[in-house]
């Protein structure tokens, strides 16, 4: 009884070894073909951003009169393109130096407000025990299938009007105007992203070790204090995976700047400027390009440098359910 | 640009940059106070009780037996902000563009159902529900499946890192940068000229004339999808991938053994192991097609019979003062959202059980 049957040779040698060698030969022609498709689906997919890419940097009336794949056998290079889109004087240059800056400004706030009141709400919802807990949780994961459709034209007339009830008025109209616009867009961008970040948030945190939780107790330690010294530590991860996302959408959102920042240069981020841009001037190539790759920059950065961030944010809020 | 212009908003931002920290630390300070507040509210029940012992009051809880009554307290302070800003920027919306959906334009009187009657009787209501009903169709559809050819073909590839992130990169881009993209893709140069745009080039290059890409429907519409579908394939991918590389190795080796090729292995052991990553994937692409508006505003502005409910609803409600109208097709994009909604719901409460 003693077991000494060598162990099945194709388990050792590694499945992926085919043992005829027709079968290798079909492997190889497969995997051939595999990478032979998975190259044309790339190159397909990578060739209109680097098509964009090369157009920026070509001379107006090269841009205007020749396709940008003619620069690899007349290659002429310019910057004036951006100079013009980002520092332009006229009116009809894009000017958006000063809408990056509108993008920067509406960005910042927009990611810090719902990453910590989702987290604080999260962490009540996950460690609190209090009555109809579930239903609030419950209340808010639901909230996450309103559309923001829904939610614009009385969200509008609740900052540019305020709240009436019966002709009273219970909250004065805001009033807003040029910059000060920044406000109503953080608000409304807070409010919108909330659902998603509390759920996403609350996966994470309720994961924790209870064990933790528990022992923070016993020794006298307040919620507030378990949430500042030890939640909030525990969870970097799932903020940074959060505040990538939600960097990315407030980055490139162009409904709820539409509606909140107004179209001028006071308030409106750069998509507003470019759809305008694209609307209007739709043939000035040469503007076209280069703006739209100023807007692309920063995300593709950001996307770049924190992308297995970003991947664990996807992956957490759409596999976990 | 002059520093001086912008100098104003980069003060709003010191200005929003402190109201975080003093609204989140207030928060936080307000509820170390809370507790110390509340121990001693207790210590002198404590002394008050022990004062009165044996008075008529004895029957009543003893304080000692509610240790935690600040929790509910804690939670509410916790919960606040979020539950607060949802209630004014999304229940309450939520809850108004409804009814606003059943009064006139200038939301002064009630017409009951007519603006739904007007969706469903206006001709360009009616093509841009078949415009969006053809997206909600063919953007998971075809996004999913290049997605899932893709993670498939890369899987354990040499260069697959980089491979994935090509693909994935168009997420990073804003709907309107895509838009842009594309329609220098699709520029068009009458016959004569020599052609800018990539699609009108191989056209000619074939042999064809260089084509109004957008202008014709429903050719443009199609190729609005196809804008999508580049941007979201990236988003199936990386989500399939990562339930492909979760399929437990013993079952590939299994079906190995038993020499399947590669088709039936994909057919019988791939695709059931990641089906329920495979509907998560549709059901979000499905949504965020719905609400797709960047796009198309961008591209064609809804012109040429491109427009979906989205844009449409936009138009009516901020562009043409149309309120009442706009509130009826966000509440239809709402109403088509909730069945796609539930059935993922079931979906994960069937995956939970099984």
């Amino acid at each position: 009884m003693t077991t000494t049957t060598p162990a099945p040779p194709v388990a050792k040698g590694g499945a992926d070894r085919p043992k005829t060698a027709a079968g290798r030969v079909r492997r190889r022609l497969n995997t051939r073909v595999a990478s032979l498709v998975s190259i044309v689906i790339a190159v397909l997919w990578t060739l209109p951003t680097f098509g964009l890419f090369v157009s920026s940097f070509r001379p107006e009336q090269e841009i205007k009169t020749t396709g940008w794949w003619t620069f690899f056998t007349d290659p002429q290079v310019t910057l004036e393109n951006y100079q013009d889109v980002l520092f332009g004087r006229s009116s009809s240059a894009g000017q958006l130096a000063s809408y990056f800056v509108n993008s920067v400004v509406i960005t910042l706030p927009s990611v810090l407000f719902p990453l910590a009141f989702a987290a604080l709400a999260a962490y009540a919802l996950a460690w609190i025990k209090f009555r109809g807990r579930d239903w609030v949780y419950i209340g808010i994961f639901a909230l996450q299938i309103v559309p923001l459709q829904m939610a614009l034209v009385p969200l509008l007339s609740f900052f540019s009007q305020g709240v009436s009830v019966g002709g009273v008025q219970i909250m004065p109209a805001w009033n807003l105007d040029d910059e000060q616009r920044f406000i109503q867009v953080w608000f409304a961008h807070t409010c919108f992203a909330l659902p998603l970040a509390v759920f996403l948030l609350h996966n994470f945190i309720s994961q924790l070790p209870g064990d933790l939780m528990e022992a923070a107790r016993v020794d006298g330690a307040t919620h507030p204090k378990i949430f500042r010294t030890i939640v909030l530590p525990l969870i970097t991860p799932a903020l940074a995976a959060f505040g990538i996302f939600q960097f990315l959408w407030v980055w490139n959102d162009l409904l709820v700047a539409l509606i909140f920042a107004g179209g001028g240069n006071e308030a409106a981020p750069l998509t507003v400027r470019l759809a305008e841009l694209a609307g209007t001037r739709g043939n000035e190539w040469q503007r076209l390009t280069a703006g739209a790759f100023v807007s692309i920059i920063v995300p593709l950065i950001v996307f770049l440098s924190l992308q297995r961030y970003f991947v664990r944010g996807l992956l957490a809020g759409s596999v976990k359910g | 640009m002059e520093f001086a212009d912008e100098a104003p908003k980069l003060l709003m931002l010191l200005y929003g940059l402190v109201a975080f920290v003093v609204v989140v630390g207030g928060l936080l300070l307000l509820l170390d106070a809370v507790p110390n507040y509340f121990a001693r509210r207790r210590e002198q029940r404590l002394i008050a009780a022990s004062t009165a012992k044996g008075g008529p009051g004895g029957d009543g809880p003893a304080p000692a037996a509610r240790p935690r009554r600040g929790e509910g307290l804690f939670a509410a302070f916790f919960l606040f902000p979020a539950i607060a800003l949802l209630l004014i920027g999304l229940v309450v919306p939520a809850v108004r563009t409804t009814l606003l959906s059943f009064m006139d334009g200038g939301s002064v009187n009630w017409v009951g159902l007519r603006n739904y009657g007007w969706m469903f009787s206006q001709p360009e209501i009616l093509d841009v529900l078949a415009n969006t009903l053809m997206w909600v169709v063919l953007v998971p559809l075809l996004a999913t499946s290049m997605g899932l050819l893709y993670a498939v073909l890369v899987d354990k590839a040499r260069f697959e890192a980089i491979a994935k992130s090509l693909i994935f990169m168009p997420m990073a881009i804003s709907f309107v940068g895509a838009g842009i993209i594309w329609k220098f893709v699709y520029a068009y140069r009458s016959e004569e000229q020599e052609q800018i745009g990539l699609l009108n080039q191989i056209a000619v290059s074939l042999g064809g004339e260089p084509k109004q890409w957008l202008l014709n429907s429903p050719l443009n519409t199609l190729l609005l999808i196809a804008v999508m579908v580049w941007i979201q394939a990236g988003f199936a991918m990386v989500v399939l991938s990562a339930a492909i590389k979760a399929i437990p190795a013993e079952i590939v080796e299994a079906a190995r053994l038993d020499g399947v090729n590669a088709w039936q292995m994909f057919r019988r052991v791939t695709l059931p192991s990641i089906r329920p990553a495979l509907i998560v994937v549709v059901v979000t692409i499905s949504i965020a097609t719905l609400k797709v508006f960047d796009i198309v505003r961008t591209m064609t502005n809804g012109n040429f019979n491109t427009s979906v409910i989205a844009n449409e609803m936009y138009n009516q409600a901020f562009r043409f003062g149309q309120v009442g109208q706009g509130s009826a097709l966000a509440v239809f994009l709402f109403v088509l959202v909730i069945p796609i909604v539930i059935y993922q719901i079931r979906n994960l409460r069937q995956q939970r059980e099984g």
